[in-house]
């Protein structure tokens, strides 16, 4: 538990204080398709990531979110047959160039799933310091201090602190998907991709998952795919509105800032959507 | 730039980099080894495989002829013998063999699946333990029970009794294996509805599981195909045409185990024929039942 005395004031409360100056875009997507063994599941999508803000990918099923979350940080490579084409930017650096290792890019870009994926042989100090040990860490300090800080900022290091060793299936769903959640911190990625993270857990569980990725964009760009609009609303700055086209593939129909999507959206299908006429 | 310097989170990322990086070009060149490495144990795996079915296709593809699939053998040294009667017999101890080893074979495994008491605890271990037993064994029971006892003269009834005990087991993990991937969320919407145990198994299990039945069902012939040590002790082989299941008959693996060691080079080339004939059924038994079982899950998926 953390410590009922601590009042929550707006933001100096953050033991990191790593906001980036420049506000910008971390990502840029220009005309990014997807295709499996030739059906397109994503067409034509550009939007930016704004550096140190939550972005939320909302749609209904089909409409492409995951498989566009996925080609942010190539883990499409593993799926035989899957093409992206188009520009996906980190920075400067082009995602799927020549120049780029995609092993690299993904300890740049960290991932967080759908259901809580602890590796159930390790321990919970192992699971949060694997991404370290995979990109060859050895130093006892810096994994010590990476777990530390990770596991505080998953709000996870006050519960977990006097068991370390204990195996991370001891852990309940809320607080594995928050080990992942510190897991992926810990290679201090600068984009974290959040792949309906809440949807396997209890709503109060979801509610401690919420209020945590409102914390964590001080240190890191989100990008979050959801199929509930609540949620969307409530933890996004900037809402990317994804729907299935005629052919099956997903297309964006409006990127805005969240609360003009959900206020004053200008596409009449973002309005029956966010309204619940459909989907 | 201060603030950067003194961000813990910034600092941190930045040393991570550089390391990952630096781990990242050292482990490329290992990595590319390790893969190479993993591909020549893939070909040198390989190499007894593709050797075996080179020399089997060589030998015999010459013996293949028309006759050689619609004549009866001939004594040694008058060409011109066939193995009608051979793929004849075969048919009928496996087909015997896999009709019995289906009938009970799926049953126990529907039971496996769905029941993990002691019984089943106990049945699954009698299982692997079956699977296990040497086919020479089976073959021995097979003949003091049926061959010494029972109907007193080798018979193809025998055969068929050997050979369908050594499929069993492997239709039973099969049909258990498949049973068992049928989500539990299609028989609660069975229950839901009112619907008995064994309609759900009838009417929904069975039915979803069937691809993996099949693919059980095709794995278990083409391994019964190719036994040869019951077909010694209960079948005998015949030079004749029979399709009784009470007499000696005659089976392709005899026909390698007898014809191979001749002296004579028409009976050997016979057993070689037989030979590739065999390898041809067990692979179109297994490519069939891939195709098959990819076939039903993609016409489901539609």
């Amino acid at each position: 538990m953390s410590d009922p005395m601590t009042i929550p004031s707006a933001s100096a409360a953050s033991p990191s204080v790593a906001k980036n100056a420049s506000a910008g875009a971390v990502m840029t997507l220009r005309d990014v398709s997807v295709a499996f063994s030739g059906k397109v599941a994503v067409r034509n999508v550009s939007f930016d990531v704004p550096i140190n803000q939550v972005t939320a990918l909302i749609g209904p099923s089909g409409s492409g979110k995951t498989t566009l979350l996925r080609s942010l940080n190539r883990m499409h490579d593993m799926t035989r047959g899957a093409v992206v084409t188009g520009s996906i930017k980190l920075g400067s650096l082009d995602v799927y160039g020549p120049a780029i290792r995609p092993t690299l890019l993904r300890s740049r870009v960290g991932m967080v799933f759908q259901r809580p994926n602890p590796f159930p042989t390790m321990s919970i100090y192992d699971n949060a310091v694997s991404g370290l040990r995979f990109n060859g860490v050895r130093s006892k300090a810096l994994l010590d201090e990476a777990a530390e800080s990770a596991l505080i900022a998953a709000a996870l290091w006050d519960s977990v602190r006097g068991r370390l060793r204990a195996h991370a299936s001891t852990l309940s769903g809320g607080e594995q998907q928050r080990l992942c959640i510190a897991r992926a911190l810990a290679v201090e990625p600068e984009v974290l991709l959040m792949d309906e993270p809440t949807s396997s857990l209890d709503p109060s569980a979801t509610k401690r998952i919420e209020e945590l990725i409102g914390e964590l964009k001080d240190r890191v760009s989100i990008v979050i795919v959801t199929h509930n609009m609540q949620q969307a609303a409530r933890v996004s700055d900037t809402c990317i509105f994804l729907l299935m086209g005629e052919d099956r593939a997903g297309e964006l129909v409006e990127a805005a800032p969240t609360s003009k999507l959900f206020n004053a959206p200008s596409d009449p299908r973002t309005d029956d959507y966010v309204n619940g006429r459909f989907g | 730039m201060t603030i950067m310097a003194v961000d813990p989170v910034l600092a941190r990322r930045a040393a991570i980099q550089r390391i990952a990086e630096a781990t990242d070009h050292r482990r490329q060149m290992f990595s590319g080894l390790a893969l190479l490495a993993c591909r020549a144990c893939l070909v040198i795996t390989l190499i007894p495989l593709v050797a075996l079915l080179t020399y089997v296709v060589i030998r015999g593809a010459s013996a293949w002829s028309w006759a050689f699939f619609s004549h009866l053998p001939t004594p040694a040294g008058v060409p011109g013998g066939g193995i009608w009667n051979a793929i004849v017999g075969s048919l009928i101890i496996d087909g015997m063999a896999a009709a019995g080893a289906i009938l009970f074979g799926i049953a126990a495994g529907l039971f496996l699946a769905e029941s993990s008491g002691r019984i089943a605890g106990t049945l699954r271990l009698a299982t692997d333990v079956l699977a296990g037993v040497p086919s020479i064994v089976v073959a021995i029971f097979a003949y003091a029970l049926l061959v010494a006892h029972g109907i007193h003269h080798f018979s193809a009834i025998a055969a068929s009794f050997a050979i369908g005990i050594l499929m069993l087991p492997v239709i039973m993990r099969a049909s258990e294996t498949a049973i068992k991937g049928v989500p539990t969320a299609l028989s609660e919407a069975g229950f839901a509805l009112g619907a008995r145990k064994a309609t759900i198994a009838r009417k929904v299990i069975l039915p979803a599981a069937l691809p993996g039945l099949i693919t059980g069902v095709l794995l278990a012939v083409a391994r019964g195909a190719g036994e040869t040590a019951p077909l010694l002790l209960t079948a005998v082989g015949s030079q004749y045409f029979s399709v009784s299941p009470t007499k000696p008959i005659a089976a392709i693996p005899l026909v390698i185990y007898q014809n191979g060691i001749q002296a004579y080079p028409d009976l050997v080339k016979i057993a070689w024929g037989s030979a590739l004939f065999l390898v041809v059924v067990i692979l179109v038994l297994g490519v069939g039942s891939r195709l098959l079982a990819a076939r039903l899950r993609r016409v489901r998926h539609e």
